[in-house]
Formats: C-alpha cells, sequence, structure tokens
C-alpha cells in the first residue's frame, strides 16, 4: 500500500567514480534523501496485554514489537535471528495467530493479547510442547527453540480451523496432521543446527495426544 | 529506519488525505515488506498511516458471481476461504505457495500485490539500483541475476516481481478497486496495476500519491483445472525461480500467467492461444523477446518444461 | 593428568550415566526462554546504551576520511568511535583480517564505525548518517581467475607416497576430474553479539563464543590491555559451527563503544552484515586422479585443491581426508593458495574434510562406475587399517567397513538400480546414492574444576562452552559416573572466563576433550575424597549411590565435603597416541533422492548415517549432532552458496532469504546408527568427535543420489536445477 509519491531521487552525484578511486556513502546512506521533517510526535502510547498481563508502553514509533517485547519488557524468550522476517526465531502469537515480531510495529497492536514463550510454560510446568522438545531432543542451541515453539502451537490450531497448506492434496477436504503438513506448515522456521527430524517428531506426539 | 510520525486512521477517507497532505507519508496494513525495506533505509517514510483500522477485510460475493475481497484481508484468510478454495483453486494454491504461516498471517491482499522486488541489489544500499536510486546503474545486470527477470526488462532493470499471490490474481483477470485522495473511486484491471521499468524502474505501478486500494474484485469463477505450480530451490520459504498459474478447460483452452521472470506477473492472450499446440508453443510466445543474463537463461528452458508439467497434470 | 598411554578400564566403562539416552538438562531452559544469551543480560539497575555498526561500503582500499557530524549530533547519540579515530588497533592472535581499527579496508562490511546512543532505534538511524569518503582500489575477488597465481601455502602440505605419476599412468582404469566447492556461510541463529561494560580497568563481556579463552587473549591484545582485566562470559551460545571460535568485531566494538560512552554497551551484527563482517567456508577448486588395477584396488590416488585467503590467511585443507581415507601405494595432495580480497575464510564445520569429501567421494562413486563395481564394495576393497603415507603408523580404531555394511543392509541398498536414470515414479525420478564419512579426531588440553558440598551436590566448572553440542548434559553425565551420583545432584557451569580453560567447542574435539579434563578433575577429587573419609586403599574404590565404598567399608560421599567442601582441578594433557596412531572417526552415508523430471527440483526421501566414532556418551545429544550436520550437508548440496559478485568483491546473497539453507520441507525424516565401540587411544573417556563427522560425506551421497536418479553427473556445488534441466529426459 505504497505511493510512488514517496519514493524519493537522491543524488546521484555520490556515485561519481573515476577508473581507480571512487567515492560512495557509507553503507545506507546512498537512500538517503532530503525530506521535510514533520512536527508530529514520534512515540506513540500502546497499550496491549502480554502473557495475559496488561501493559502500557510509550514507544518511539520505530521500535518493532519484538524489540517492544526483548528490550523494553525483558521478555527475552523471543529471539532477534534475522529482523527482516526471514527465519522465524521471533515468532509469537498474536489473537491466537502466530506471526513474526521482527515485522510489525509495537505501536500497531493497540489493545492485542500477545502470547510469548514464556506465556506457554514455565521450567517446572512446561507446556506439551516444550515437554514434548526437551523429550525429542527438538532443539540444539535453542536460539531458534522459542519460535519453533510458538510456531509448532500456533499450527496445529491452523490445521484444527481447516486452514490449507501447500502440500493440502485436496483443498476442499479437511485438512490433516501428516508429516508433510507439518513440515510444510512449520518451514518459516529456520533451525540451522537441524534439529528438524526430532521437532516434527515432537509436533506429532502432542498432535496426537491432542486428536 | 528513519523517524516517522504514526497515525491510526478509521476511515478511508482520512486515510487517503493523510497520505496526499503529509510529506512522506506511506500506509502500513501488514507491514511484512514495508518494514523490512524501512530497517535497511531503502523505505524512508516520515508518516505513516496504519489502515489497519479499516475494516476492508471481509470477502464478499459480487452481483456478477465473483468476489470483492477487502484489501485488508490477510494472506492465511484468503487462501483459506471455502469459495476461493472451491471456484479460485488457483489464488488459494498461490497464496498457499507463498512466504511463511507467520508472514501469510499478515500480509494483506493489498500490499501482497504491492511489494517490492528481491534483487539482491535493490537490498544493498552501498550498491547502484536504478530502482533505489535512480541513475546509479544497474548492479545485477553484470552482477548476480539468476534470479531476476528475463521479460519485460530494460537496460536500466531486470529487477523481478516477487509476489505468487499476483500471478493468479492476474491470471484470474482480477480487477484493483482505489480511492483517490480527492476521493475518487476507480477500478484498475490488474494488467494495467504494474509498470515495467523502462528508464524509471523505480516508478512501479499506476497509483497516484494517497490513492489506497481498497479490494480486489474477481469476476465469476473461470471454472477449468486450475494448477499453480511453483518452482524454486528449496522446498517451501523460498521465492519463485519460476511459477505457472493456469486455468485449463476440457477443451483444451485456458490461460497461463508467470510469476518469476518480469517486472510484473506475467501473461499474453496471444500466447494462451497457442494451448493447444502444447507448451512450447505457448512458452515461444510468452518469452518472445526475452532478454536473459548468462546466469538466468536458464528460466527460459525453465518455463516451457513447468507448463508442459502443468499441461499434463491438467489433462489429469 | 597427562593422557600418554591408552585408557585401562575407569569408572567411565560402567555406563550407569555415560552412554545412557538422558534428555539435556539445559532442555527446560531453552524451551522456555529462560536460558539468556549474549544480548540479553539485564540488570534492572544498569543503564545499557546500544552500539550499531558502520561497515565498509567498498571492498577495498582505505578511508580517506569519515564525517560523523551528522551522527553525532543525531537524537540520542552518546558517542561515535570511528576506525580512523582510535588508529591501528592489535590484530588477534587467530583472525587474517582486523576487527576494527586503522583507515585500511580489507574486506566488504568490515567495521568502520559504531555508533553508540540511547535507543536501538536511534542507534541504528545515526549510523545512516555516517558518511565515508574512500580511495577504492582493485581487488582480487575470483577463484577461477587467481587459481593460477595460488602458490604453496606457508608450512608447505604437499604430501605424497610411492610414485604417483608412474602409477597413473599405469592404471588400466582412471579417472582425471575437476570439482567446484563455492563459498559457504555458517548462518548460526543466533547473530553475533556482546555487551560490554567497564568498571575502572576491568573489562566484563557477555558475548557468543565457542573458544571463551581464545576470545579473551585476543580481545584483551586488540584493546592493549591485560588478559587479567578481561572476564568473558557466554554460557549459552545460538549456534556456531566455527564462525565463533575466534574473536568477531562485536566484542571489539562494545568495548570501544563502552569506554567511550562509559556506560555498558550492546552490540549485535545486523543479519546482513554477517556473511561479509565475518569468516565463511572458502570456495575450492579441486582436481581428483585415481587409478586402479581391474581387480578395484587403488594403484594411484592425487587430490589437489586450490582456494583463496586475504594476505596472512590460509588454505581450506580439501584434501586432508584423502591422505587417509583409502588404501594405494602411489599417492600425492596438494594444496595452493591465491590471495583474494574478500572476507575471510575461514573454519566451518569439518573445516577441510566437509568440502573434501564433497569432491572425493563424487570421485570414489564415477571410478566404481568405470570399474563396473558396487560403490559399496569399491571403498570397502580399498580400506585400509594403517595410514597409508607412513603404513608403520595404525589406526587407533577404524571400521569403515562395517558403517558401509551394516547401512547398506539398513537402506536397502540392494534395491538402488544399477543403471543410472531407470527408476521413475510419476512426476519424479528416483536414485540412491552413498558416500563414506571420514573426520580426523583432534584432541587438545582441556581443565575443569569439581566442587562437592555437603548436601552431596557436585557442581562442575569450566570455561567450556555448549553450542547446541550438549556439553551441559554429558558432562554432568560424566560428573556423576565418576563420583557415583544421579545425575540430578550435579551442577554445571560453563562459559565463563573465570572457570579453568577447556577445549572449547570446535573441530568436533570439544565433547571428548572437555569431558576427559572433567574426568581428571573428578580422579583427582575421588583421591581427595578417599583421603579425608579415610580409605586406606584406593585400588578398590567404588563411588556408587551416593557412597564410596572399599572393602566392607562404605561412607557417604557428602561427608567428605565437611561445612568447606571439597574442591579439585585439573587438566588433561595429552601426549603422543595421536602420533604414533592416527585418530579418525568413520561412518557412512545413504541418501535418496526424487529429482523432478519437469523442472530438476531435488527433494531428499530418506537419509541414513551409520558412525563409529568411539563411545557415544549420549545417544540423544549424539543423535542430534548427526542429523543437524545431515542437514547441513543437504544445504550444501543442495542450496548453499555465497555469490561473489566478482567486480565489486562481495557476498551478493548476504541475508537469509537469499542464502537459502534447508528448511523442514527439504528435510525427510533422519536415521541414525552408531556402531558400539570404544577408543581407548582417544582419552580416558574412550570417545571420538561426532558432530563434524555427520557432515562429511553427506553432499557427495546427494550428489551420487542425483547422478543415479537422473544419469547427470554434476561436479560444480550447488546442485541447482539450472545444472540439470537441459538435460533432463523430454517430456510432453
Amino acid at each position: 500500500m505504497q505511493s510512488p509519491g514517496a519514493l524519493e531521487i537522491s543524488r546521484r552525484d555520490l556515485l561519481a567514480a573515476s577508473a581507480a578511486t571512487v567515492t560512495v556513502a557509507s553503507a545506507h546512506s546512498l537512500g538517503h534523501a532530503q525530506t521535510k521533517a514533520t512536527t508530529a510526535p514520534q512515540s506513540t502510547k500502546v497499550t496491549f496485554t502480554v502473557n495475559g498481563e496488561g501493559r502500557e508502553l510509550q514507544l518511539d514509533n520505530r521500535t518493532t514489537l519484538l524489540d517492544a517485547l526483548r528490550e523494553h519488557l525483558h521478555l527475552t524468550g523471543t529471539k532477534k535471528g534475522c529482523d527482516h522476517g526471514q527465519c522465524g526465531a521471533c515468532t509469537v502469537l498474536i489473537d491466537g495467530r502466530r506471526v513474526n515480531a521482527c515485522l510489525t510495529l509495537a505501536v500497531m497492536h493497540e489493545g492485542d493479547s500477545i502470547t510469548t514463550l514464556e506465556g506457554l510454560g514455565q521450567p517446572e510446568n512446561l507446556h506439551p510442547m516444550q515437554a514434548a522438545f526437551v523429550k525429542h531432543d527438538g532443539f540444539q542451541c535453542g536460539y531458534c527453540t522459542p519460535g519453533q515453539i510458538c510456531s509448532s502451537v500456533a499450527m496445529l490450531e491452523e490445521i484444527k480451523a481447516n486452514i490449507p497448506s501447500h502440500v493440502t492434496v485436496d483443498l476442499t477436504a479437511p485438512a490433516e496432521i501428516t508429516p508433510a503438513e507439518i513440515r510444510e506448515r512449520m518451514s518459516g522456521n529456520i533451525c540451522r543446527c537441524g534439529a528438524y527430524s526430532n521437532i516434527v517428531e515432537a509436533i506429532t506426539e502432542v498432535a496426537g495426544r491432542k486428536a | 529506519m528513519r523517524a516517522f510520525s504514526y497515525e491510526r486512521v478509521s476511515s478511508i477517507e482520512a486515510a487517503a488525505r493523510a497520505a496526499a497532505t503529509t510529506d512522506g507519508a506511506k500506509f502500513i496494513a501488514g507491514g511484512t515488506n514495508l518494514l523490512d525495506l524501512m530497517k535497511l533505509e531503502i523505505e524512508t517514510p516520515t508518516h505513516l498511516v496504519d489502515v489497519n483500522g479499516l475494516g476492508l477485510d471481509s470477502i464478499e460475493a459480487t452481483p456478477e458471481g465473483g468476489l470483492r475481497i477487502g484489501a485488508l484481508v490477510r494472506n492465511t484468510d484468503l487462501a483459506a476461504d471455502e469459495r476461493v478454495r472451491r471456484d479460485y483453486a488457483l489464488l488459494s494454491r498461490a497464496l498457499l505457495a507463498g512466504a511463511s504461516g507467520q508472514l501469510r498471517n499478515r500480509a494483506t491482499t493489498a500490499g501482497n500485490l504491492l511489494q517490492r522486488t528481491r534483487c539482491p541489489y535493490f537490498y544493498d544500499t552501498n550498491q547502484p539500483c536504478n530502482k533505489r536510486q535512480p541513475g546509479s546503474g544497474c548492479s545485477a545486470l553484470a552482477g548476480f541475476s539468476r534470479q531476476l527477470a528475463v521479460v519485460g526488462v530494460s537496460d536500466a532493470c531486470i529487477a523481478s516481481h516477487p509476489s505468487d499471490m499476483a500471478v493468479a490474481m492476474r491470471a484470474l483477470d482480477a480487477v484493483v478497486e482505489t480511492v483517490r485522495a480527492d476521493g475518487t473511486k476507480r477500478s484498475i484491471p490488474i494488467a494495467d496495476l504494474h509498470r515495467l521499468p523502462g528508464d524509471t524502474p523505480h516508478v512501479e505501478h499506476v497509483l497516484e500519491r494517497g490513492e489506497l486500494i481498497t479490494a480486489v474484485v474477481l469476476p465469476k469463477p473461470a471454472g477449468g483445472e486450475q494448477i499453480y505450480r511453483k518452482v524454486r530451490d528449496r522446498a517451501s520459504y523460498a521465492f519463485a525461480l519460476v511459477s505457472v498459474g493456469a486455468v485449463v478447460h476440457p477443451d483444451g483452452t485456458g490461460r497461463v500467467a508467470v510469476g518469476g521472470i518480469a517486472p510484473k506477473p506475467w501473461r499474453d492472450e496471444a500466447a494462451e492461444k497457442e494451448l493447444a499446440n502444447g507448451a512450447k508453443a505457448v512458452a515461444a510466445k510468452l518469452l518472445a523477446g526475452a532478454r536473459p543474463t548468462e546466469q538466468n537463461a536458464f528460466k527460459l528452458t525453465l518455463v516451457e518444461r513447468a507448463l508442459s508439467a502443468v499441461l499434463v497434470e491438467a489433462k489429469g | 593428568m597427562r593422557f600418554d598411554t591408552p585408557a585401562a578400564t575407569n569408572p567411565i566403562d560402567q555406563g550407569k550415566v555415560i552412554g545412557k539416552p538422558i534428555p539435556r538438562i539445559d532442555g527446560p531452559l531453552k524451551t522456555t526462554g529462560k536460558a539468556i544469551y549474549a544480548y540479553e543480560w539485564h540488570d534492572p539497575n544498569t543503564r545499557y546504551a546500544y552500539g550499531y555498526i558502520v561497515g565498509s561500503a567498498i571492498a577495498k582500499g582505505r578511508i580517506r576520511s569519515m564525517d560523523v557530524a551528522a551522527a553525532r549530533t543525531a537524537p540520542g547519540v552518546i558517542a561515535v568511535v570511528t576506525s580512523d579515530g582510535v588508529g591501528e588497533l592489535k590484530k588477534g592472535k587467530y583472525n587474517t583480517a582486523k576487527l576494527f581499527g586503522g583507515t585500511e579496508i580489507q574486506h566488504y562490511h568490515q567495521a568502520i564505525a559504531v555508533v553508540v546512543a540511547e535507543t536501538f532505534e536511534e542507534a541504528r538511524a545515526a549510523a545512516a548518517l555516517v558518511k565515508v569518503d574512500y580511495a577504492e582500489e582493485k581487488g582480487a575477488f575470483d577463484l577461477t581467475a587467481a587459481k593460477d597465481s595460488a602458490i604453496e601455502p606457508e608450512g608447505g602440505g604437499d604430501s605424497g607416497a610411492g610414485d604417483f605419476d608412474a602409477a597413473f599412468e599405469a592404471a588400466p582404469v582412471k579417472l582425471d576430474q575437476v570439482y567446484t566447492t563455492p563459498d559457504q556461510s555458517h548462518a548460526m541463529m543466533e547473530p553475533h553479539a556482546s555487551i560490554a561494560a567497564w568498571n575502572g580497568d576491568d573489562l566484563t563481556v557477555w558475548t557468543s563464543s565457542q573458544m571463551i579463552d581464545w576470545w579473551r587473549t585476543d580481545l584483551a591484545t586488540t584493546l592493549g590491555i591485560d588478559k587479567d582485566k578481561v572476564h568473558l562470559m557466554s554460557p549459552f551460545i545460538g549456534g556456531g559451527f566455527g564462525v565463533k571460535l575466534f574473536l568477531r568485531a562485536d566484542a571489539v566494538l562494545a568495548a570501544l563503544a563502552a569506554r567511550e560512552a562509559k556506560r555498558p554497551v550492546k552490540v549485535a551484527l545486523p543479519r546482513p552484515f554477517l556473511m561479509n563482517n565475518t569468516t565463511h567456508r572458502p570456495a575450492t577448486i579441486q582436481r581428483i586422479r585415481i587409478g586402479a588395477g581391474r581387480d578395484g584396488k587403488i594403484t594411484a590416488i592425487a587430490h589437489e585443491s586450490w582456494s583463496g585467503d586475504l594476505p596472512g590467511g590460509g588454505p581450506e585443507v580439501a584434501v586432508q581426508q584423502t591422505r587417509l581415507l583409502y588404501a594405494g601405494a602411489n599417492r600425492m595432495t596438494a594444496m595452493r593458495l591465491a590471495t583474494l580480497d574478500l572476507p575471510e575464510g575461514n573454519a566451518m564445520r569439518a573445516p577441510g574434510e566437509a568440502p573434501g569429501m564433497m569432491a572425493l567421494e563424487i570421485a570414489i562413486d564415477e571410478m566404481a562406475e568405470r570399474l563396473g563395481l558396487d560403490p559399496v564394495e569399491f571403498r570397502i576393497i580399498n580400506d585400509t587399517q594403517v595410514d597409508p603415507e607412513n603404513p608403520e603408523r595404525p589406526f587407533s580404531h577404524r571400521n569403515l567397513v562395517g558403517c558401509l555394511r551394516t547401512g547398506a543392509e539398513r537402506f536397502g541398498w540392494q534395491e538402488r538400480s544399477k543403471q543410472p536414470g531407470a527408476r521413475r515414479e510419476g512426476n519424479w525420478l528416483i536414485g540412491m546414492g552413498v558416500a563414506a564419512a571420514f573426520r580426523n579426531n583432534l584432541v587438545l588440553n582441556s581443565g575443569a574444576r569439581v566442587r562437592l558440598d555437603r548436601e552431596g551436590v557436585v557442581t562442575v566448572e569450566t570455561d567450556m562452552t555448549d553450542i547446541g553440542t550438549g556439553s551441559y548434559t554429558i558432562i554432568a553425565q560424566t560428573a556423576a559416573e565418576m563420583l557415583g551420583v544421579p545425575i540430578e545432584k550435579v551442577a554445571v557451569s560453563l562459559g565463563d572466563s573465570r572457570f579453568p580453560v577447556s577445549s572449547g567447542s570446535g573441530g568436533q574435539f570439544g565433547g571428548n576433550c572437555s569431558t576427559a579434563g572433567v574426568y581428571a578433575a573428578c580422579a583427582k577429587l575421588r583421591e581427595a575424597v578417599a583421603q579425608k573419609l579415610g580409605f586406606n586403599r584406593t585400588d578398590d574404590l567404588v563411588f556408587a549411590d551416593g557412597e564410596v565404598r572399599s572393602g566392607d567399608r562404605r561412607m557417604p560421599l557428602a561427608q567428605a565435603a565437611g561445612d568447606e567442601g571439597l574442591v579439585a582441578e585439573d587438566l588433561i594433557e595429552f601426549g603422543d597416541l595421536t602420533k604414533t596412531h592416527q585418530q579418525s572417526t568413520f561412518g557412512a552415508h545413504f541418501v535418496e533422492v526424487a529429482v523432478d523430471v519437469a523442472t530438476g527440483e531435488t527433494r531428499i526421501r530418506r537419509m541414513l548415517a551409520v558412525c563409529a566414532a568411539g563411545r557415544i556418551l549420549n545417544p540423544i545429544t549424539a543423535r542430534s549432532q548427526v542429523i543437524g550436520a545431515m542437514t547441513m550437508g543437504v544445504g550444501g548440496a543442495l542450496t548453499e552458496e555465497l555469490v561473489v559478485d566478482k567486480k565489486r568483491g562481495f557476498f551478493v546473497n548476504h541475508d537469509l532469504a537469499a542464502y537459502e539453507v534447508p528448511v523442514h520441507a527439504d528435510i525427510p525424516h533422519q536415521e541414525v546408527v552408531f556402531l558400539d565401540e570404544t577408543d581407548p587411544m582417544s582419552s580416558p573417556m574412550k570417545a571420538k568427535g561426532i558432530a563434524e563427522l555427520g557432515i562429511c560425506g553427506v553432499a557427495a551421497a546427494v550428489a551420487n543420489a542425483i547422478y543415479n536418479a537422473t544419469g547427470i553427473r554434476v561436479r560444480e556445488y550447488p546442485i541447482t536445477l539450472d545444472k540439470l534441466i537441459e538435460e533432463l529426459p523430454e517430456i510432453s
């Protein structure tokens, strides 16, 4: 929903080059252009609940939901793996749906209910999915794990709600829980340690218990 | 990311007005592409107009027998809609082939149409890129171009459009409905929404400043076998090297739109007339005038073979 | 404790805790978000500032000047530290490229400034305002173009035995092929991150490091301060695979920024910086020649490898395994190193063997076909129990044949079509491939401290790290076994420079060596306990069930602790056993692929690894290491390549969208079998490495399976569909 009017043209002389030497601006600044500063405030108050607890924050508009959780609320279970929606480590549940917390602004979540890994269970009182990940060794370094677990909990709900996937054979039939479905639906959560085979077993066990 | 002011709007008129009257304003809905680019200062809005409160999130039947899809309908919900699954399977399939479950939960119908290229030089602000910084040059032409476009390109830009959904929308003859800053409405056939790069690759579509997409309208169901075949390196969570969206009728006629090969979803009605003559004939027409690089010339063969597989599948 | 004679029977052999499938003891922390990683340390009474890196926009040249005026006056900015401002800093021992300081640019995205602000958002925005005037210089970025200028690396490295040229010339069956592997990225999930805090001259750094002592030493060197003044902590590490072996820019920038800002500063490298700012696995060009008799016996084998690195760097030792894996009287290997101005090449999971086996194990498959032999049989025919370059030197233990035979049977290898391209299921061409797995077993000295308290709780302290490998768990198992307590009675503290220096995590040496260090400390503690409890005889001492027993006498272990507790510290020091005996680990990978007949997309259908790697300390964590390595091997086979822009001199696809590592949908259920064995030459644990063995050969097994499926032999990794599509069968 962007309009071309906002695309700015910046100074091309930054790239004036000779054969042996070249002068360019540093990282980022090539894209810079002069824009009229707005006088509107650049921070906003936002109120939402996190793991059932009401929170009110006055935030720099630029603060992502991920950084609001990690740097302002110190809920560091949610991880920053790429900050660009390319890995899934920051997956949280917003009103029950899984999203990448890195690609949404905190101020866009007025009134929302957010669940992070910390809201699912504690070391002494594990959520069934957390327990299954421990049992099946569905992690190694543990950094993608919060995203994997949040994602898998929401993913099973998506199947229950009859949301199809890329590998669903018949779009008009109810979605099923199969290893192929789990793998496709979990593909937005990268695990570089390569625990995928074990993660699928953990999820399958929880799904079976639920069914 | 540059500092910006932020407002939530609750009416379409207010949204269009806010965007038109504030310097450097942009709409934000799902934000999955815009925020990605803002972090890298490829996009540098000074004001964000949050349109998530506008509603525009329902899918309704039209009197013509089609569907009007609200601009803010999330990709997941559109793909899961019973009517879409039954009557526009191509659209459902294309949506499900894109991104990840998390991203589809946020990404909107309108935002998906307007997402920007994934050309790696566009994403690296140290590198010349005519789309990001007009006049700076195209690094991809003599650089890494394996993913990029082979048709519809210019000397200024060979970026490809990354959307899967848009390919299906193109094959299904969707129409984009908008409201302009002055409150007037218009309908834009999807074929006319995106512009080819020419000498101005930074101008990607025909929308005016402050013009807001409110809905995408599908005509009555096209019927036939509807297939979306996405070819990629990884099995999931990857952009298409080539994708083929097809509607094939029992008599062998149909429609074909192709993704991953052009700056916009690529369709050529003249090529579709060749469907009876097989994939080779269709591909020859579709790819007429192609200007591949050494690195992406394989896409010419790949389009033909993927289309061939789709036609075999359509026959059942 | 010196280890210079083969291990005799010891308490580890009891196998009450060691070898048992015990779930990770850190599992409940990691699955609930309670494991604290580097960037997450938070003291509510501290006002942290945020540092954001500025990286070079050019690949090679000099900084003429930097204009930081706009950045310095931007909202929230506390300090700007620039490379030209701090001047030359001493480079650490383990780095090739300098991490920061001075005006020389050695590679793209090299750190040139850090901007410190009150918030992350402010620091990031201000970093974009730094303007740099560069004098750009021409660089060398293309390995193929630089190949002919490559020279023998410092320290040589050529090896040989017999007369390769003559034997190859005379061989009735021959192969002479070139294979290429691309630059690859570790792409671990946790980006490099550090928090630095100064207290006077004392520096504390929370970071993400595989090797605490190497980092501590090099950080002190870089900052020009006394090593004793540096305290490093890294209890949880979000993956490393080699890229966190050596000090990185985040720690240096955080320390300099915190000094300048006079506040603790947090610095994380943004993901798009990682590929060019840090290190990568270097690309290789490899030529392999094999000659054999018609009986299938190799008579001549040669492996040459070319790679590139920055000046002062080293080669990718891709020929390493070829010196040891197969028999053959006449042999040679050689490596040549070209100067490239790309980012620093360095260790990534199984450096040397990983890319070396990618090439060698295709060559072996090709040779088997030329000989009309089954590739499993061809490998078995050429097994050796001695170092082929030095036949008086035996392997400490080698069961490659067992791996191949067990794997072939389990996998249903006999179902494989001998004719390539012959098996089709619908739109899929199906094929099976095999490769041997081989990785040397390295040993590094490793220390630990063990504490017993009056509750009978045993606390182990070592600067060993757990990068996902399971160190916490196997160290707890070791202490529990040695001291006869349940694992619940063992607490493990890792990754802190106040603890004894360990082997650290790398080169698949960490599991064996760090537990051997704990073994040594526990052995010392056992002696202290015995003395304290008044046991005169030590030859029949048994530590079991929380008791110490000798003859008829039994005493509670906890009693030895007294009120002050009992502490023992020791170091395992490795002697000459790795010289007298070749220590390596072995395996076999079996893969079944399906290749789409229309598009050439390859999907993995089945995978099996059989490993022979000494005692398996914990089959759960060991299996995870292997499946993880298999997964990374699939990436190496099919998608992973850092693409070089040969004009601008950088890796173009520098994020996780453009550099494609495997996702869930790429990986099927994976099978792992461990052969039951111990290796008394390796350590008192009789264990060896496993984490890198798992990747060695995987990619070649995939390549061989693709060949079996399609009849198309691709020798340039990764095997993407564009390399297959022109040769796939006609479809209609």
